[in-house]
């Protein structure tokens, strides 16, 4: 369901902004495969590259036509730095998930079910319990494995309007409702006064300023630890609402979902990625966490709009100044205010762009682009993964005997499936399902720390043995 | 008073740890990786050896307490041996992850060395054991209550605090000589590192007597801690005229034990982390002025004459008396091991 994915702008549409927001659909990735042949045809370097689609490989595409022994090394290299660039927002949504779950007593309170999840679990018998978390299993993961069709569909029959239309609704879901609720429920475990005018500025700037990041522009830090707050939020309700045999279930078999829908021929996702790819477009880009956004020189003459996404654009060195500029208006000055020109010329000097200056410009951005890709690669991980790895680190500690012990277990365990995902990504270089590895490890870890360690933890605890 | 204690312990149980991550660690992403692998190895012995405890325990009689207490002593045993165990596969896992990490380098040479690699996977082995004993009662530290309330130690905080922090550096201390004795052949070094495992895990039994326990392990720790050092000092005699960081010992070594496996040709200092880049290794600059000079290896007279020195003196080669800044900034390097040979690329 959640894939790492490889992300290649085109930016022949300049519509990056398909958000996504449903978290259940793990979103596509685009190719590649795409990518290799883009890469004969244009400079480009895939600037948001993900790992999973061996994108890292991409710039080193075109260097490989050139040269074939790099490519090992670069990817390699860049491996290990993509996958810290992956550890750290998964553990940040982690810590968010625990520290909540720890200090506000409404998130492991339980409060009712789920309409997804009819059957309680409050049951006499334990095969009764068992029973019940089976069929609510089902049941969820049908609703998810229909919404993913349908999602499908709609994003074959080009139905565009109706998909962005649907992120733009779970968006403001996430960003209003279940944050005001998420606010409320802190205020009151610290038991602090609070007006509501204050709370409703608080809330509406904070969704306003979310919907913003998310589905238009931002910075990419904000729009990244926006991308992080909805998916702590989304954990945190899958948390409180589902009942606990349920949530591992679920969790077991979403990670089996995953793998199917992404490796199969015929699965879901996979024919998403594949039609995207058909239609040379970027897929959900809201739903998924990008570290980094890439600026393709292409674009700068195609399309201004592209103009704000630049992270270290070296080339541009207007580049802060550039971020000022809004696009869409005025099409005479090209959306170059009078002051943005000012300042250009205060910076660099009274410049005429002329034709030939700017196809000197122009050539120059695929060397410099080459040589600072390092640093520009990015990765892509759907927020589906961070929700689902939430759920499963906050479930261990909301519910565990051996409390922090299991929670930190579930913690290494999920890095660790993370850094192997990523490492068969570098290997086979094509969309990977990021949960099925993490989330086994996690539920093995889980049930064996809760079960085994923690009383062998417990006893030498109690007599001040170490080992 | 209870978040006194809690931060109280929580800083000397992890405070050097913290730091040496921070200094040591944090900046690279590779040194990352092998940290947390190494903790998750750790954890994998755990389990193992607390499912072969829980199975023994739930064989045998509820009831009886010295049994019990022997099953758990015989539990403390079998996972310090079968941590040192998976200790050595973690060092087999390394190494074949040098050898793909030098074939997948462009220039012949491994981005981290083996001997790098031992202390991370030392702090990591640490910090996850430590992490696992103190973290519970860190969370209880934090709660009402009155230590020692029935008639048990008062200390019982401090004195696992002062154990976890000892442990976490005799760990590291431990990565460092196993992976040394692992390369190099020695098993008496191996022997010795289970043996002082399994002594100060041996020496908590005496606990609540904790004289008998704290002070063998500082020792201990002092013990280790001085002989890794001579190891890591070591290398700069035993790989003769040129180390790399890159790799094994290139040959020719001096030491005919040494295991001949990756050739590491010289090689200009490849940049460890984007902050380093643009500049070349600060401290060795200071010590060996000229040195640098481009493509000029460490063979030479000057090397030679700086390797021929005894071990405390090396760190008074740069003019800065030892403490100040410069010095430190060697001993950061120093940290993370291995010569490193001097370029400015």
């Amino acid at each position: 369901m959640t894939e790492l994915s490889a992300h290649l702008p085109q930016f022949q549409h300049g519509q990056l902004t398909e958000n996504f927001p449903d978290t259940h659909l793990s979103n596509a990735n685009d190719n590649s495969e795409r990518r290799r042949h883009d890469n004969s045809e244009r400079r480009r370097n895939d600037n948001p590259e993900s790992e999973t689609n061996g994108q890292p490989q991409n710039n080193i595409q075109q260097v490989v036509e050139q040269d074939e022994e790099e490519d090992e090394e670069l990817t390699l290299k860049y491996g290990a730095k993509h996958v810290i660039m992956l550890f750290v927002p998964v553990t940040l949504c982690m810590v968010v998930v625990v520290a909540t779950i720890k200090s506000v007593s409404f998130y492991t309170r339980k409060d009712g079910q789920l309409i997804y999840t009819p059957f309680t679990e409050e049951t006499e018998t334990v095969g009764q319990r068992a029973l019940n978390s089976i069929l609510n299993a089902a049941i969820m993961i049908s609703v998810i494995i229909v919404m993913t069709i349908l999602l499908v569909v709609l994003y074959k029959y080009r139905c565009y309007k109706v998909i962005h239309g649907w992120l733009i609704i779970s968006s403001l879901l996430l960003l209003f409702f279940f944050s005001f609720i998420y606010l409320g429920e802190v205020f009151k475990t610290y038991n602090v006064a609070m007006d509501y005018i204050t709370v409703a500025l608080m809330i509406w700037n904070f969704g306003v300023v979310g919907m913003i990041c998310i589905h238009w522009k931002g910075p990419l830090r904000l729009q990244q630890a926006y991308l992080i707050m909805i998916s702590a939020l989304m954990a945190l309700v899958f948390i409180k609402y589902l009942p606990e045999w349920t949530a591992w279930l679920i969790l077991a078999v979403i990670s089996v979902y995953d793998l199917i829908a992404v490796l199969c021929p015929k699965g879901p996702l996979r024919m998403l990625v594949e039609t995207a790819q058909e239609r040379n477009e970027t897929l959900f880009p809201a739903l998924i966490y990008s570290s980094t956004m890439i600026w393709l020189v292409n674009m700068a003459e195609e399309d201004p709009e592209a103009q704000r996404k630049s992270k270290n654009s070296t080339y541009d060195k207007q580049a802060p100044a550039s971020q000022t500029p809004n696009e869409d208006a005025e099409a005479d000055d090209g959306g170059f205010s009078q002051e943005w020109q000012q300042q250009r010329d205060n910076r660099i000097g009274p410049i005429e762009s002329t034709p030939e200056s700017r196809a000197a410009v122009q050539a120059l951005p695929s060397n410099s682009q080459t040589s600072e890709d390092p640093e520009e690669r990015g990765v892509k991980l759907g927020l589906g993964d961070f929700i689902f790895y939430s759920v499963l680190v906050g479930k261990a500690s909301a519910t565990a005997s051996g409390d922090w012990n299991t929670t930190l277990a579930c913690f290494v365990a999920i890095l660790i499936g993370l850094c192997l995902t990523l490492l068969l990504l570098a290997i086979f270089k094509k969309a990977l399902p990021a949960l099925p590895i993490s989330i086994t490890f996690g539920l093995v870890f889980y049930f064996a720390t809760d079960n085994l360690v923690q009383p062998f933890m417990d006893q030498l605890a109690f007599h001040q043995f170490y080992i | 008073m209870t978040l006194a204690v809690f931060f109280g312990c929580t800083f000397i149980a992890f405070g050097p740890a913290f730091g040496l991550f921070l200094f040591t660690i944090a900046r690279d992403p590779l040194r990352i990786i092998i940290l947390i692998a190494g903790a998750f190895f750790w954890l994998v012995s755990l389990l193992l050896s607390s499912l072969i405890w829980f199975i023994a325990v739930k064989a045998s009689d509820p009831q009886d307490e010295r049994l019990q207490k022997g099953l758990l002593i015989f539990g403390v045993m079998f996972s310090v041996l079968l941590q040192e165990a998976f200790r050595f596969l973690y060092y087999k896992l390394l190494r074949k992850a040098i050898e793909g990490l030098v074939a997948l380098s462009e220039d012949g040479c491994s981005p981290i060395s083996i001997q790098q690699m031992a202390y991370v996977a030392g702090v990591g082995f640490g910090l996850m054991s430590g992490a696992f004993s103190m973290i519970n009662l860190l969370a209880d530290a934090l709660g009402p209550g009155t230590v020692g309330i029935h008639g048990d130690s008062q200390l019982y905080f401090l004195t696992s605090a002062f154990m976890t922090m000892v442990l976490i550096f005799l760990h590291t201390f431990w990565g460092i000589l196993f992976f040394h004795g692992c390369e190099h052949r020695r098993w008496w070094e191996i022997a010795a590192v289970v043996i002082m495992h399994l002594t100060v895990s041996g020496s908590s039994f005496c606990n609540p007597l904790y004289v008998g326990s704290l002070v063998p392990s500082y020792l201990l720790m002092a013990a280790a801690a001085v002989w890794a050092y001579l190891l890591s000092g070591d290398l700069h005699r035993t790989c003769g005229a040129s180390c790399s960081v890159y790799g094994v010992e290139p040959a020719p070594s001096q030491d005919p034990e040494a295991l001949q496996d990756v050739p590491v040709p010289i090689h200009p200092y490849p940049p460890l982390s984007s902050w380093r880049q643009d500049r070349p290794s600060p401290s060795l600059q200071y010590l060996f002025p000229g040195l640098g000079d481009p493509g000029q290896p460490w063979r030479g007279r000057r090397w030679s004459a700086v390797a021929a020195r005894p071990v405390w003196l090396r760190l008074a080669h740069s003019n800065a008396p030892l403490g100040s800044r410069k010095t430190s900034q060697f001993w950061g390097t120093r940290l993370c091991w291995p010569c490193r040979e001097l370029s400015p690329s």
